[in-house]
């Protein structure tokens, strides 16, 4: 597969990973979410977790993480599940990381809805930076990859960087966004026109009230 | 046989504010609980509870509440599939299905972000009623903010006792969790889902068994959509007479519409069901990008339904009876606009390219099927094809369709299928200035 990430060496993985362990906050953590599934199975604890280690592994290398197959081994030791299960797991589901990204990793969706509303011109932004799809800049801030529907398509097209949401995007605004994150400054995240989330550009069609109060119906049903 | 007598003519829109659901759905105001009690959630649910398993149950079902995840299944119908007692000890649960993936959709995540408490108590009413021990919310991996929100929300309604043992007085005890996906477009099918919240791949289940009969840890399960969910304490509050009072018969009530594409102004709204398409644009999207007359075709339910080209579009109501009709469906009520401007065969070919990336691997017509239609509709872009390729591409389509497991498979088929009846002359157009079409080639990698 063309497109299948570049799995880093394993001698060279276990060296760097090979005592990984939770922090105290995120042992914690882990205990709270095996806690949310019955007695018996705590496999089904094994994405969140798995989300968690990446979280851990991106505090530790200032991007935003990664999941190394000591790490996934650690998991599976945790849960009682064998390595192979968890590995499926974290092939499966894309949003975990088989490999090392940058410090940003730029998720522009090009699913027709963002299409149609320029995110072609989102990604010749990306493109003009230097950003290049499924690869890391050389100077490891910025990872590129064109992702499937990321369900904001009233406010397409948009972009996901690590957390957050940049929508309503155009050519400029997208290049400011990454100007303002290779500065080390936070965007503003959401819409980048004048609009409230989902609502109607200029002003609600509806539920006028709701703007300047949060106006109780109920006093008008019948 | 006398003639019935005429029923009224259906509300068909525009909504009044008083009537709708979503009061906080562009998040003008606070998600919080004390903020949502205002604005009358968690108002005396125990009221609800008292109803009755039975009651909550009919109720649903005469206000004709369909599924809203786009296969539009009766709700009501549905709670009642579950079993009334446990003859083996087996608990029952409910799973809401928040992977919300469909292109085109973006409903659940304002319910979610901002109303997230309607969804959380209709979770304790829906669950009351199907006598559940308790619901997992699965939300898509990619909602973050949106399940910061609702994590923080299931506390609030835990630190108010409306949660847990004796949930808001009732002497019922249920627990709501959350689960996140992790970027998996096929975990929204009901038993990928379940699977995924065991801790394995999000491979759909051959069916039978039905979840309701044996799904999450094999125990009876009903996974619904979130807004399904969510509108059902309103409708147990105003009577199912109120919301059956919305849309056509059979396709009765509120809903959240999610427009994106070529209209002027984008946006998530709540209408009537059953709201003519002009009207749903004119009054809340500004109109078509450049005048009606730049319209070119629709999708009026998602990606996974076939295009619609202008001119049928135009006066149809927006339902799932209406736009079956015109051979594609209301799915989830995403509808997604085209202009003149749009490279038709582009824009299917993107959707082509979203089930390949997305089928789960499962079975054979949609792993290989996906990919190689996808290949040959991007000859059809370019124009490099024979003329011949396109029926064997619809050809193909039907060979993918109704032979696996999940309807990925169909979804996939389904909007090349609807391109080819509508705008084969295009696709023509383009192999025949491509200099008569290439010489036939292999399809396969």
């Amino acid at each position: 597969m063309a497109d299948a990430p570049h799995i880093p060496d394993e001698a060279e993985t276990r060296a760097r990973w090979g005592d990984f362990a939770w922090t105290a906050e995120n042992a914690k953590q882990a205990e709270k979410v095996i806690a949310r599934y019955p007695a018996g199975r705590q496999q089904s604890a094994v994405m969140p977790l798995l989300d968690l280690a990446q979280r851990q592994v991106g505090a530790e290398t200032q991007t935003q993480g990664w999941l190394p197959v000591p790490v996934m081994e650690y998991i599976g030791k945790q849960l009682g599940m064998a390595y192979m299960r968890v590995y499926e797991v974290a092939t499966f589901y894309t949003m975990y990381n088989l490999a090392p990204v940058g410090r940003y990793h730029v998720q522009v969706c090009g699913t027709t809805p963002c299409m149609l509303r320029g995110s072609d011109d989102v990604l010749a932004a990306c493109k003009n930076k230097g950003l290049v799809k499924g690869a890391t800049t050389p100077d490891g801030l910025f990872t590129l990859t064109e992702v499937e529907c990321l369900g904001a398509c009233a406010n397409a097209p948009m972009v996901q960087i690590n957390d957050d949401n940049y929508e309503d995007l155009t050519y400029d605004s997208m290049t400011a966004i990454l100007a303002d994150l290779a500065e080390g400054k936070q965007p503003k995240i959401g819409p980048q026109i004048d609009r409230q989330t989902s609502c109607p550009e200029g002003g609600p069609t509806s539920l006028k009230k709701m703007v300047s109060e949060n106006h109780d119906y109920r006093g008008a049903w019948a | 046989m006398t003639e019935a007598p005429a029923a009224p003519p259906a509300f068909v829109g525009p909504l009044d504010d008083k009537d709708r659901i979503f009061t906080n759905v562009y998040g003008f105001q606070d998600w919080g609980i004390d903020a949502a009690m205002k604005r009358g959630d968690w108002d005396n649910t125990k009221a609800l509870l008292a109803l009755g398993q039975d009651q909550i149950i009919e109720t649903i079902k005469a206000s004709g509440l369909r599924g809203r995840g786009g296969a539009g299944f009766p709700t009501g119908m549905k709670w009642s599939f579950m079993p009334k007692e446990s003859k083996d000890g087996r608990p029952s649960f409910l799973v809401i299905n928040a992977d919300e993936s469909e292109p085109g959709s973006c409903k659940d995540r304002e319910i979610i972000r901002h109303d997230p408490h309607k969804l959380i108590e209709g979770a304790l009413v829906a669950g009351f009623a199907m006598r559940a021990r308790a619901a997992y919310i699965y939300i898509r991996g990619e909602f973050i903010y949106e399940a910061k929100v609702l994590f923080a929300a299931v506390e609030q309604a835990y630190a108010k006792g409306f949660l847990g043992k004796n949930a808001c007085g009732s002497g019922y005890d249920f627990d709501v969790f959350v689960h996140r996906g992790a970027g998996a477009y096929i975990c929204g099918e009901e038993t990928a889902q379940i699977e995924s919240i065991e801790g394995k791949k999000g491979q759909p289940r051959l069916k039978p068994p039905f979840p309701a009969g044996a799904g999450l840890y094999g125990c009876p399960t009903t996974v619904n959509n979130v807004e399904s969910i969510a509108v059902s304490p309103t409708i147990l509050r105003r009577g199912a007479a109120w919301f059956s009072s919305f849309g056509r018969e059979n396709n009765r009530g509120t809903k959240l519409f999610q427009i994106s594409g070529h209209v002027n102004k984008p946006c998530v709204v709540e209408e009537s069901m059953s709201i003519p398409f002009k009207e749903l644009i004119d009054r809340h999207c500004g109109g078509i990008r450049g005048g009606w007359d730049n319209l070119l075709a629709v999708i009026p339910g998602g990606s996974s339904v076939p295009l619609v080209p202008a001119a049928q579009i135009m006066d149809a109501p927006m339902d799932f009876d209406g736009l079956r009709g015109l051979g594609s469906g209301l799915g989830t009520a995403a509808v997604i606009v085209m202009d003149k401007s749009t490279d038709i065969v582009r824009a299917i070919s993107r959707l082509s390219y979203f089930y390949k990336h997305e089928s789960c691997g499962q079975c054979t017509p949609c792993r290989e099927g996906t990919g190689w239609m996808w290949r040959v509709m991007e000859r059809l872009r370019t124009g490099e094809a024979a003329i011949e390729e396109i029926d064997m591409l619809q050809e193909v389509t039907k060979q993918v369709e109704g032979h696996t497991i999940c309807a990925l498979g169909d979804a996939a088929a389904w909007p090349i299928q609807g391109l080819i009846r509508h705008f084969r002359p295009e696709i023509e157009r383009r192999i025949t200035e491509n200099k008569g079409g290439a010489p036939m080639m292999e399809a396969a990698e």
